[in-house]
């Protein structure tokens, strides 16, 4: 799937959250939208997700623009997946993968469940409760429960947060392997600079609501003179930015 | 509206209830309560007046359908505040679902959870006070689904609030009924209350239903107009309810606040 932003903008009374931004993301690409916190990033995802109505702009997805009427028939074919959300704590990991596969009306749900399940190494604690898993648990599960749909637009809002490196590195690994056999476009913001040089094609980023710069890992290290995307990041964050 | 994602949301609270035998005490715990302390009250009040006959059949009725009425209510907001304290609410946003099947799975959910502490009570009641609320035959079929849809509106109500102003509504979940009890007329007829008050209290459906159910206990008659005012009214209410909710809904995407909404 294609996600095309236009002109977005998301106001919260007199607060500019999102500033006429614009950009694409290719088919089966991934895209990493970078940003200090409270830049924008989790704003606009919730706006592309139709959780947020924008102030003005527009998002399209394969052409087709975001709008209340034909929103939840998109919703199906897109996913999200965030350490800041949870599944619901009581019921256990099987249930939940259940509950959200009936819910995106995904088709021999045993089949599929079973499919993540052994995908993502989640069989040694599939009957236990959501809420009594390890942080690198919740995370394999949420990611899941991302894929559940077979979706063909994810959103993944910091999906190694706060994981150890190997689960990290596995998370990683994991949806790489997916993307190589799987049609999914992902927009991936990340404070991990390491994951973005790994995972994504293009980088966009922001800063005050506004996209500051543009371009892939290369192009962006280069451009600014710096050795890593880490530094890059530090520059663009830390300098006075200026008004397109 | 899809019966697959509805049942799928249901089940979700199905699995909860399920998996939770405290869960179920509780729904069963304070109707019985309920029951004994009316009971036991009006059993006092048979002893020592001579208002009515059968003061504890009354009263204990009055306190089962008040009960069905809080438990209907309570049950669709703690459905929704499970989803608030368990930070699912982003993902059930997200999924491919309607606010029509989202209010219609909760809606039918609320009634599993209802029956779980009422039937128990009602029963109870039975043995120990000599008090069948099924004596009240046929016409407690209706006043149990005009109560059902009252109840389910003030839980659309406050879910609307909780939308709007987030967790820090939740108090209020607990308040609202208490709030419309006095003017419900649950325990006492109507003409009590003063002159101005008894025209306020007749817009809501409650006094229809528990003077109509005075009616049939005491007088041993059926006023089914006063029953269909009652559902009139209920419903008029429940659509209201589900309006708000919608633009409770769509206030809340304005302002961004269905993306990070938790404890």
């Amino acid at each position: 799937m294609k996600l095309k932003v236009q002109n977005l903008v998301k106001k919260f009374n007199s607060i500019i959250a999102v500033n006429d931004i614009s950009f694409e993301i290719e088919k089966n690409s991934t895209l990493g939208l970078l940003g200090p916190n409270g830049c924008g990033k989790t704003t606009s995802i919730g706006m592309m997700l139709g959780l947020i109505t924008p102030t003005s702009g527009k998002i399209y997805i394969n052409d087709t623009c975001l709008e209340p009427k034909n929103r939840i028939e998109l919703l199906s074919f897109m996913n999200f997946a965030s350490p800041y959300i949870e599944l619901p704590k009581k019921l256990s990991v099987k249930q939940n993968l259940e509950v959200y596969a009936r819910l995106y009306g995904v088709e021999e749900i045993d089949k599929r469940v079973d499919e993540m399940v052994e995908d993502l190494n989640i069989k040694s604690f599939l009957y236990k409760k959501t809420g009594e898993l390890s942080s690198g648990q919740k995370n394999r599960v949420s990611l899941a429960k991302s894929l559940i749909n077979k979706p063909k637009l994810l959103f993944l809002d910091e999906p190694t947060a706060s994981l150890d490196p190997d689960v990290g590195d596995f998370v990683r690994e994991y949806i790489e392997k997916y993307k190589k056999n799987n049609e999914l476009t992902i927009l991936l913001a990340s404070h991990n600079m390491k994951e973005v040089e790994r995972l994504c094609n293009k980088i966009v980023m922001m800063k005050q609501g506004e996209i500051v710069d543009s371009g892939t890992c290369d192009q962006l290290i280069k451009k600014h003179g710096r050795q890593n995307l880490e530094d890059t990041f530090l520059k663009i964050a830390r300098s006075n930015y200026e008004h397109r | 509206m899809n019966i697959d994602k509805i049942f799928a949301l249901s089940l979700r609270h199905v699995y909860l209830i399920k998996g939770s035998f405290p869960r179920i005490l509780d729904l069963i715990y304070w109707p019985t309560i309920q029951i004994f302390l009316w009971g036991f009250i009006s059993k006092f009040f048979t002893l020592n007046s001579s208002y009515f006959e059968n003061t504890v059949g009354i009263i204990l009725s009055a306190a089962i359908l008040y009960d069905f009425l809080f438990r209907s209510s309570i049950s669709y907001n703690m459905m929704f505040l499970e989803e608030i304290w368990s930070r699912n609410f982003t993902n059930l946003f997200i999924a491919p679902i309607k606010i029509s099947e989202i209010i219609a799975a909760l809606t039918f959910t609320a009634i599993f959870r209802t029956l779980i502490g009422l039937v128990p009570a009602a029963l109870l009641a039975i043995p120990l006070f000599g008090v069948s609320i099924f004596k009240i035959g046929i016409p407690l079929i209706f006043l149990l689904i005009t109560l059902y849809i009252f109840g389910v509106t003030l839980g659309l109500l406050v879910t609307s609030g909780l939308i709007r102003f987030g967790p820090s509504f939740e108090n209020i979940a607990w308040a609202s009924l208490f709030f419309l009890a006095p003017l419900g007329c649950i325990y006492y007829p109507v003409e009590i209350l003063p002159d101005w008050l008894q025209i306020i209290a007749k817009l809501l459906p409650l006094v229809h239903i528990f003077e109509e159910m005075r009616n049939v206990l005491i007088h041993d008659i059926v006023n089914y107009y006063q029953i269909l005012k009652a559902i009139i009214i209920s419903f008029i209410y429940f659509v209201f309810g589900i309006v708000i909710f919608y633009l409770s809904y769509e206030g809340a995407k304005n302002r961004g606040t269905l993306i990070n909404m938790g404890e």
